[in-house]
Formats: C-alpha cells, sequence, structure tokens
C-alpha cells in the first residue's frame, strides 16, 4: 500500500511537469490550431539556458530559473516569429511540417554546437530526504510541485484577469472578431508563445535538477507524452492539460512499478490511440462541431 | 456636413472573383446611410474592407482625411471606426462583461471605459442583469444587443452595422432599428447592411441601391422608399402591401 502512495507521488511529482510542458502545446493549440512540434526542444533548451546560468554565470537556482524561463520566453516569441507567422495564410499542413523542422533545427544544432553527449546538470540546491513513515520526498521533489502549481495559478490569473488574458481567449474563441475588437492577432500570439516557452522552460531547468543531466535530445520524450497529457485533458483547455499532464505522469510510474518499466512510453501512446478512438475531445473536452 | 467616410472607386476581389467593382460612396458626419441589395451583391464586402478584414484591389478608402487602405483593423478601431459583424459573433464562453471589456480593447483610458460601461448599460439594461452570464446563453436579440454594445465599448465615431436585425424575433427588429436611431442621437455615425430594406429606408437618411457590386442608385431614404425600381427589384411584394 504504501508502495502505491509513494508511486503516486512520484508520478504526481514527474507530472508536474508534464503539465507545464502540456499547457503550452494547449494554449498554442488554441490560439492557432497547430500542435507545435519544436515545443518539447524549448523545454530543452530551457534546461541548457538553466544549465549556463548556474554553471556558467554561478546564479542563485531561482534567479537563473527566472532567467531561462524570460530568455526561452524571447526564444518562443522568435520561433512564431520566424517559423510560423509567415504561414499564417498557409493550409494547416505547412505550418506543422515548418513546426517540425524548427524541431530538427533546434535539436541538430545544440549537439553541432555543443556536442550530443550528456552534460550534468549542476546541483544547486543540495538533495534532503524527508521520510514519512516508510514514505519519502525529497525538497526538489517538493519544489517541482510547488513551482509547477504557482506557475499554473500565475498562468489562470494572467489568463482569466488580465487584459492580454482576454484577448488571448478572444482570439482562440473567433479571430476575427477578435481582430474587429481592436485587436493586435499577431502580439497576441506572440504573448501565448512567450508563456508557453517560459513554462517549457521551468519544466526543463526543474527537470535538470530533478534527474541530474541533460542533452539536446531530452525535448523528445517528454514533448510527446505531454503532448498526449494535452490530448488526453482536452486539446486547448488550460485545465485539461493540467490534469492530463498529473494523469500521465501517474501512470508511466504506476506501469514502472508494476515492473512494465520497458513499455512505459508505450503505454502513454497506447491512450493516445485509445483516446483518439473513443473521446477525440479529451476528458474535459465537449463534443463540438469545429465552425468553418 | 462634413464627409467622415469616402470611398472612392473601390474594388475588391475574392481570387477571381470580382465582389466589388468601382464603388463610391461618402458618409457624412451624424447620418445613418443604408446599403441595400440582393443577397451577394457585395455589400457586406464593402463593410468588411472598411473595417480592414478584406483587402483594397484598387480605389481609396479615407476616414477623416486619413488613408485606411494600409491600415491594419486594430488601429482604424482606434481611430473610430468599429464594425458589428454579420452573424453577430460575440465571444462564446466567455461572460457579458468580459465581451462588453474586449469591446473597449482599444480604449486607454480608465474613466472611458467606466463611462463607457455607463452609457452600455442605460442603453441595454438587459445586458446589466445578465453581465455574468454566459454570452453563448443569451437570445438572439439579446446576443445582438451585446454586439451592438460591444462595438459602443471602443468610443466610436462611426458603427458599420452588418444586417443587425438577420434571423431576429419581430419584437427585436423594432427594437434593433430604435437602438440605431438612439445610437445616430448620441453623436455617432451609421453605415448599415439591411436585408429588411424597407425599415432600413425609413430610418436613413440617405441609401445607395447595390447589385453585382456596383451602385446603381443612390438617393435619400426616403426617395429610394418610393420609388418603383428599388421597390420591385430589392424589397419584394410583401412590402409593397405596408
Amino acid at each position: 500500500m504504501s508502495n502505491i502512495i509513494q508511486q503516486l507521488i512520484n508520478g504526481i511529482i514527474l507530472g508536474s511537469v508534464y503539465a507545464l510542458l502540456a499547457l503550452g502545446y494547449t494554449m498554442v493549440y488554441g490560439i492557432i490550431k497547430l500542435i507545435n512540434f519544436a515545443h518539447g526542444d524549448v523545454y530543452m533548451l530551457g534546461a541548457y539556458f538553466g544549465y549556463f546560468f548556474i554553471q556558467v554565470l554561478h546564479l542563485n537556482f531561482f534567479i537563473a530559473l527566472v532567467l531561462s524561463m524570460a530568455v526561452s520566453a524571447l526564444l518562443g516569441m522568435l520561433i512564431e516569429f520566424v517559423a510560423y507567422r509567415p504561414l499564417r495564410h498557409s493550409p494547416r499542413i505547412a505550418v506543422l511540417i515548418s513546426a517540425l523542422g524548427v524541431s530538427f533545427l533546434l535539436e541538430n544544432g545544440m549537439s553541432y554546437f555543443y556536442g550530443s553527449d550528456k552534460k550534468a546538470f549542476p546541483q544547486a540546491i543540495r538533495t534532503i530526504q524527508y521520510h514519512i513513515g516508510s514514505l519519502q520526498i525529497s525538497n526538489i521533489q517538493l519544489l517541482i510541485i510547488s513551482t509547477a502549481i504557482t506557475l499554473m495559478i500565475l498562468l489562470t490569473i494572467i489568463v482569466q484577469k488580465t487584459k492580454m488574458g482576454r484577448a488571448m481567449r478572444a482570439v482562440s474563441a473567433d479571430q476575427e472578431a477578435a481582430i474587429l475588437m481592436g485587436i493586435d492577432v499577431n502580439r497576441t500570439i506572440s504573448f501565448t508563445f512567450a508563456i508557453g516557452s517560459a513554462l517549457a522552460a521551468a519544466g526543463g531547468v526543474l527537470i535538470g535538477l530533478y534527474y541530474n543531466n541533460i542533452d539536446p535530445l531530452m525535448g523528445m520524450t517528454p514533448g510527446i507524452k505531454a503532448f498526449v497529457a494535452a490530448v488526453l485533458g482536452g486539446i486547448g483547455l488550460i485545465p485539461g492539460a493540467a490534469l492530463g499532464g498529473w494523469l500521465i505522469g501517474i501512470l508511466e510510474t504506476m506501469t514502472q512499478a508494476i515492473g512494465l518499466s520497458d513499455y512505459k512510453d508505450a503505454v502513454v501512446y497506447a491512450i493516445l490511440i485509445i483516446i483518439l478512438l473513443f473521446k477525440p475531445t479529451g476528458i474535459l473536452g465537449k463534443n463540438k462541431r469545429e465552425k468553418v | 456636413m462634413t464627409q467622415l467616410l469616402t470611398v472612392n472607386n473601390l474594388s475588391v476581389n475574392y481570387g477571381a472573383i470580382k465582389a466589388v467593382q468601382g464603388v463610391s460612396l461618402s458618409v457624412n458626419r451624424g447620418e445613418i446611410v443604408t446599403l441595400i441589395g440582393a443577397n451577394g451583391a457585395g455589400k457586406s464586402t464593402i463593410l468588411r474592407t472598411i473595417a480592414g478584414l478584406e483587402k483594397v484591389a484598387s480605389g481609396l478608402i479615407t476616414f477623416e482625411n486619413q488613408g485606411f487602405n494600409r491600415m491594419p483593423s486594430d488601429k482604424r478601431v482606434q481611430n473610430g471606426v468599429v464594425l458589428v459583424p454579420e452573424g453577430r459573433r460575440v465571444f462564446p464562453g466567455m461572460t457579458v462583461q468580459e465581451n462588453l471589456q474586449l469591446g473597449a480593447f482599444s480604449v486607454k483610458d480608465k474613466h472611458q471605459v467606466h463611462a463607457a460601461f455607463d452609457t452600455v448599460y442605460e442603453q441595454f439594461p438587459i445586458l446589466k442583469a445578465r453581465l455574468n452570464q454566459d454570452a453563448a446563453t443569451l437570445s438572439g436579440g439579446e446576443q445582438q444587443m451585446l454586439a451592438i454594445g460591444r462595438a459602443l465599448m471602443a468610443n466610436p465615431k462611426m458603427i458599420l452595422l452588418d444586417e443587425p436585425s438577420m434571423g431576429l424575433a419581430p419584437l427585436y427588429i423594432q427594437k434593433i432599428f430604435d437602438i440605431i436611431e438612439n445610437i445616430r442621437n448620441r453623436g455617432v455615425t451609421v453605415l448599415v447592411i439591411e436585408q429588411n430594406a424597407a425599415q432600413a429606408l425609413r430610418i436613413a437618411d440617405r441609401g445607395y441601391v447595390i447589385e453585382s457590386g456596383k451602385i446603381i442608385a443612390t438617393d435619400t431614404g426616403e426617395a429610394l422608399l418610393v420609388s418603383d425600381d428599388v421597390k420591385r427589384a430589392y424589397l419584394g411584394s410583401d412590402v409593397l402591401i405596408k
């Protein structure tokens, strides 16, 4: 029993990182109907920025986290500006292929310039294990979940309460009507990429600290899992991304716990297939016909 | 009277289709002007082009002596031109209040936004009663009021209305026309497209008759209302009886 609870805890921690990533997928999908396949690579770059700020500039972990988020936000805006905006009026498939191209560019670019080997992520915070009965949890794990929840609360406030958040929702709901309100749609999309990329970077830095190493391909699998999480929760829905992230995290650790470690990724993909077959709108999604 | 909006020899294409061909029209400050014509005549396209949603193929749009041709839509809203689109297009999943706040997106001054809220509440008490309700749950007539209220939140100098009475219950249709006159009496200039042409001409100072992307007649509302050609071609026989 305590083993199950322990795995549940580990799952929630891992799921928090998936959730941070899934939020970016879902927001970008919500606003321009694009599955941003480069999103996992922004997470990877976020981790590298964190590595740079801590290892090279010897900054405090939290300052490094915030700076990495800020730089990644700019990077996200740049990617959107260079690779997606010129294709705004092209068929969706063109933008999708462009996203794949950006993904390969970032992965191979990083391998080329910094080597494809794993780098040890500096242990900026000394790990302390806490024992509660037979359960254990580390300060790093607590840091991951509290950072994730704090960022989700901040995101909710931005989306629900600010003028820019209202503009984001308006553009997702009806782009043309949003234009008629005097909303600058390009700026709003840019802002969405900035927020999504900052969240991904936070996930990357936290996972670097948690697993102690980073590499140029570290974003691939978590990227796809976070995408599955976003679809599972209901793509385009912010609470759905958080829910999906946690569910995928829990499911993955549970699969490992019952001795099927080799199949943990397969289970996630099997879930994607099952959702797409039976409830493509996801757990929180309403079955609604897409407006033409 | 001073000219507020001038459209000079405007052409607009949808791919190979020439939707608007050399249309010239003008709207003076404080006027209600209506465009009438059959479905597909190009009326909506003219309004959408003035709002910046369609590209000008040739011709010139000027508002208060400013060239509008290359100005992005959001800047046109800041300059005081707001389109209430066909089919209302309120934001579903957002409350009435949020929809109104979005209407004031281009207004920087908070006091102005508050004042605009007061004006809209006064004009549309029903919206105040439904402030926290999802806009998608309003009736068609209420949604149209929200769409017009939302446009007024931007403190426009000119409001463009695309088929405001379409699909509404008869009770609401009359209300919408009262509202249009009311808007003008507050000093906002109105350019309106209506399938309900007879009623539109009754409240309009002037009207233009559009056919296949061209203007074929223009006169005062009253004159067009009694013009036999217009009646036969656009108003339908049932209107003749009224």
